[in-house]
């Protein structure tokens, strides 16, 4: 096997502040004296991503996911650290890295606001060299996948959010990179969409094999796509595997889901009750005593049905970022 | 990359063709500056006996529509786009891309000469037929005339790419571009040609490139330079050219160091 897609280590980016007080004296006195304040948005993370691996980059705003993004793809000097992507140094910004990697990031990055899409499409084709034969087979792929049809001759300005979402990863995919970087590419978008897309990055994963490394607030798209997750809080990463590992390790608690014939039981002694609606309870219990809370409970009680399950992922990676908070 | 100029290119008067009407404003005001000069260096020669500075009505008129043409085929707006592109991130995309942005600016600036090649023209002509110019053909003038202008053009180019991308380290660069096209009103002979200028004031534009972009193209093309004044002329914008094109590598290179530190 060759080396893998991405290696990151102990890469870190520090931002020098200007550091400012309210009010005209402040303003003078910063013409003097400039105060500066140093902030450490990405603070020494290393991992690696294999070839084909779709990878989910999970933190809350402001945790250094986004600047670790723009260092993968050669748009920030790391202060320190070292990254390779596709053996390439990003902030070198080859030419033969530029063109084998892309960056979704918001949506105004491909395509040219007042022309139709197909123009801005053909103008990346020209600029990544695609030969005119694999443009023509791609553009049906895309279209095909992303459902693009009528929207390549309409103006960018005339299409939705959605819809111009679409067609900017279809620009950024153009020239077939194996290394995607995905900024929040579900954002803003309805549901429907969001499930478009996702299937779109997965098919195009599994057909070109690429690594994918990928944010989103959406637990969905993290669920669907990514085997494995980086968590990363304060420009640290907290976590680094699969995301039934994240969930085994930082959601001490498991719930059980029970149906009984009354709905007057009380139940506080097997664990917590977080929920009664009618006949059907809810209640969270240490994992390590869940098989036996279980089995009493199936034993002392006329249970109608019982599941057993994790918490939400939302409710683990909340979890998550509160201990370290806790631990800071 | 030629195919790369052709798609540049193609894009770029599609765009234009969507803003037809502020084109036309921006073009509208390229032909009535010349004429205001125009109006008021004829009224100034007629003052005092017919003529101001070895120039009459008649050469002003030939003066000031070769000064337009030549600004039109030369000038760049650059300079008003680079803080735009840096403070609304998009040059993060330019930088994404696999290709030196410098491109995609000459493209739009040639595209936009191209189309406005069938304004320009007829403008002159108009202009010609109300100021009755006097002119002399020379073939051989022609030649290095093209040639100046040429010249004239890339190294103008570079110089203000190259300011331009002052935007990298400040945000505020519409005021240091005020200060750019109040000295270039003056030093390229657009508000006057070079020779009704305060000797002082000509002695800072020596200095400086302004008069090889502009008046140095035109007063060859009128046949108001000697030989050697040509040879001078054509050796400087060899010069600034080489300087300019120096200076837009560095501050590119530069630029983006500081862009990519600090934060894109």
């Amino acid at each position: 096997m060759t080396m893998p897609a991405i290696q990151v280590s102990q890469l870190s980016k520090t931002y020098v502040v200007p550091e400012r007080e309210a009010g005209l004296s402040a303003a003078f006195k910063s013409l003097i004296h400039r105060k500066t304040r140093e902030v450490k948005a990405v603070d020494q993370i290393s991992f690696t991503v294999d070839e084909g691996e779709i990878v989910g980059f999970l933190g809350p705003n402001g945790a250094g996911k986004t600047t670790s993004l723009k260092m993968l793809s050669g748009l920030l000097y790391p202060t320190s650290g070292e990254a390779h992507v596709l053996g390439h140094i990003p902030s070198k910004r080859h030419r033969d890295f530029l063109s084998d990697i892309t960056l979704v990031m918001g949506q105004r990055n491909q395509l040219v606001w007042d022309i139709p899409v197909i123009d801005s499409l053909e103008r990346n084709r020209a600029v990544y060299r695609v030969p005119r034969s694999d443009y023509q087979s791609t553009i049906d792929e895309l279209t095909e996948l992303l459902d693009l049809g009528e929207l390549l001759q309409k103006p960018v300005r005339n299409l939705s959010l959605g819809e111009r979402m679409k067609c900017e990863i279809a620009a950024a995919l153009l020239h077939r990179p194996s290394v995607l970087f995905l900024d929040e590419p579900t954002i803003g978008l309805d549901v429907t969409m969001q499930r478009r897309i996702r299937e779109f990055i997965s098919a195009y994963n599994r057909e070109h094999g690429a690594a994918v490394l990928l944010t989103s607030h959406y637990m969905a798209d993290v669920e669907a796509l990514c085997d494995r997750v980086i968590v990363i809080h304060h420009g640290r990463v907290l976590f680094d595997g699969p995301l039934t590992d994240l969930v085994a390790r930082f959601s001490p608690h498991k719930t059980i889901q029970i149906e009984l014939d009354t709905e007057s039981a009380d139940l506080s002694e097997y664990g917590d009750v977080v929920e009664q609606e009618g006949a059907r309870y809810k209640i969270s219990v240490d994992k390590a005593v869940t098989p036996e809370v279980t089995g009493r409970l199936l034993a002392d009680l006329p249970v109608i049905d019982l599941t057993v399950e994790d918490p939400p992922i939302e409710n683990v990676i909340e979890q998550v970022f509160s201990s370290e908070n806790a631990e800071s | 990359m030629l195919s790369i100029y052709l798609a540049y290119l193609k894009t770029s008067i599609a765009v234009m063709f969507q803003y037809r009407a502020s084109m036309l404003i921006w073009m509208i005001w390229r032909v009535i500056e010349p004429i205001i000069y125009l109006v008021v260096w004829t009224a100034v020669a007629k003052s005092r006996g017919g003529e101001v500075g070895g120039y009459t009505p008649g050469t002003f008129a030939a003066y000031y529509i070769v000064l337009m043409i030549v600004q039109q085929y030369t000038f760049t707006w650059i300079m008003h786009e680079y803080e735009w592109r840096v403070r609304s991130g998009t040059l993060s995309a330019v930088l994404l891309k696999p290709i030196h942005p410098i491109h995609s600016d000459i493209a739009d600036n040639i595209g936009y000469k191209v189309l406005m090649t069938v304004i320009i023209f007829p403008a002159a002509l108009f202009i010609g037929l109300l100021f009755a110019p006097v002119f002399t053909f020379h073939a051989d003038l022609f030649i290095l005339f093209l040639l100046a202008v040429v010249l004239s053009y890339v190294m103008r180019f570079f110089i203000e790419w190259a300011l331009a991308l002052v935007a990298f380290w400040t945000t505020r660069n519409e005021a240091f571009n005020q200060v750019y096209f109040l000295l270039g009103l003056f030093l390229t002979g657009r508000i006057a040609p070079l020779g009704l200028l305060p000797d002082w004031l000509r002695e800072v534009g020596d200095a400086l490139p302004f008069q090889w972009m502009l008046a140095f193209p035109v007063e060859l093309l009128l046949g108001r330079l000697t030989n050697g004044e040509i040879a001078h002329g054509l050796t400087m914008q060899v010069l600034w050219l080489v300087f300019s094109f120096g200076l837009h590598r560095i501050v590119w290179w530069r630029g983006v160091r500081k862009y990519s530190a600090v934060g894109a």
